[in-house]
């Protein structure tokens, strides 16, 4: 059977439900959280180049290109809060970030 | 194209499965064990696809700058992680619940999907064809020209990015002690070195 775009349309899709599931299951770790938003951000970018290479349009790998970066600086800043946060409270457990009373 | 399918089917069903196993495992380091597996295998989508350029910026950016440093940080703090798994029963049922009504939702869009004859035409910059350009080239060509500016743009968000993650990380400790070339290089022989006379068989 050819390969087209609906497959990886279903493999992307796959991906962010995990993703999205991931969040939920693991509520209370951080960086388990941050690994899911890294797959949705994954599931998104096959979702972009599936649709560049299918229209023939390169405009979708370059705005890849710039998700990329944007996780990229994300996962940098998102651990480094994490660190900061486990050197003055100890744990990173989700339920303890509450210092803002929000 | 059956070697094609083949692959596909291949990596996509790795892929899937480390992706369930980054969110499913016990120990946060073969999360990002199984996070570099997928990487790796949506590499290989990608080059199946045809981006190349993209596979290996997947492959050098993800794997060997955001996973490395996932490892890091999961291994830097000591924390108990099965305390921190309690309560994952109790959120089972209604995550699977938002996940499946999410991915049917996804999959019904993406099954009754169809392109419109007129999108072909608004295409905005067409890829070059093959044997013509690589895929690299292609997109050199257009980033370094038309989108010249987002490029910055993107430059500048990793720099705000880094200097970010320092000024969150670094500290300052009381205490420690560091080389001073400045007053090193001022000193002269007048002020660092002091002549004595000392008798012999006594000390100072």
């Amino acid at each position: 059977m050819e390969i087209g775009l609906t497959h990886y349309l279903t493999v992307a899709a796959i991906l962010f439900a995990i993703g999205i599931f991931g969040i939920f299951l693991n509520r209370k770790n951080v960086i388990i959280i941050l690994m899911s938003i890294e797959l949705m951000l994954l599931a998104v970018n096959i979702n972009l180049v599936a649709f560049s290479t299918h229209l023939h349009d390169l405009v979708g790998q370059i705005f890849a290109l710039l998700v990329l970066t944007v996780a990229a600086g994300e996962a940098a800043i998102g651990l480094a809060i994490l660190v900061t946060y486990y050197r003055n409270r100890g744990s990173i457990a989700v339920e303890d970030i509450n210092l803002m009373k929000g | 194209m059956a070697v094609a399918s083949i692959f596909f089917y291949l990596f996509s069903a790795i892929l899937l499965a480390a992706a369930f196993m980054v969110i499913a495992s016990r120990n946060p380091v073969h999360s990002v064990l199984f996070l570099i597996l997928a990487f790796f295998n949506s590499a290989g989508l990608f080059i199946l696809v045809g981006a190349e350029f993209l596979a290996m910026i997947l492959v050098v950016v993800y794997v060997g700058a955001v996973a490395v440093l996932f490892l890091f940080v999961v291994m830097m703090l000591d924390v108990d992680f099965t305390e921190l798994r309690e309560g994952m029963l109790q959120y089972l049922p209604i995550g699977g619940a938002i996940g499946i009504i999410l991915l049917i939702e996804l999959i019904m869009v993406v099954g009754a999907w169809t392109l419109a004859p007129e999108s072909l035409a608004a295409v905005a910059e067409k890829a070059p064809a093959p044997g013509d350009l690589s895929n690299t080239e292609a997109i050199g060509q257009l980033l370094y020209t038309k989108y010249i500016y987002l490029f910055q743009a993107s430059g500048l968000v990793l720099l705000v990015a880094m200097v970010g993650a320092i000024v969150l990380t670094l500290r300052h400790k009381e205490g420690v002690k560091r080389q001073n070339v400045m007053a090193q290089n001022a000193r002269t022989p007048e002020t660092a070195v002091e002549v004595r006379k000392v008798k012999s068989g006594q000390g100072i």
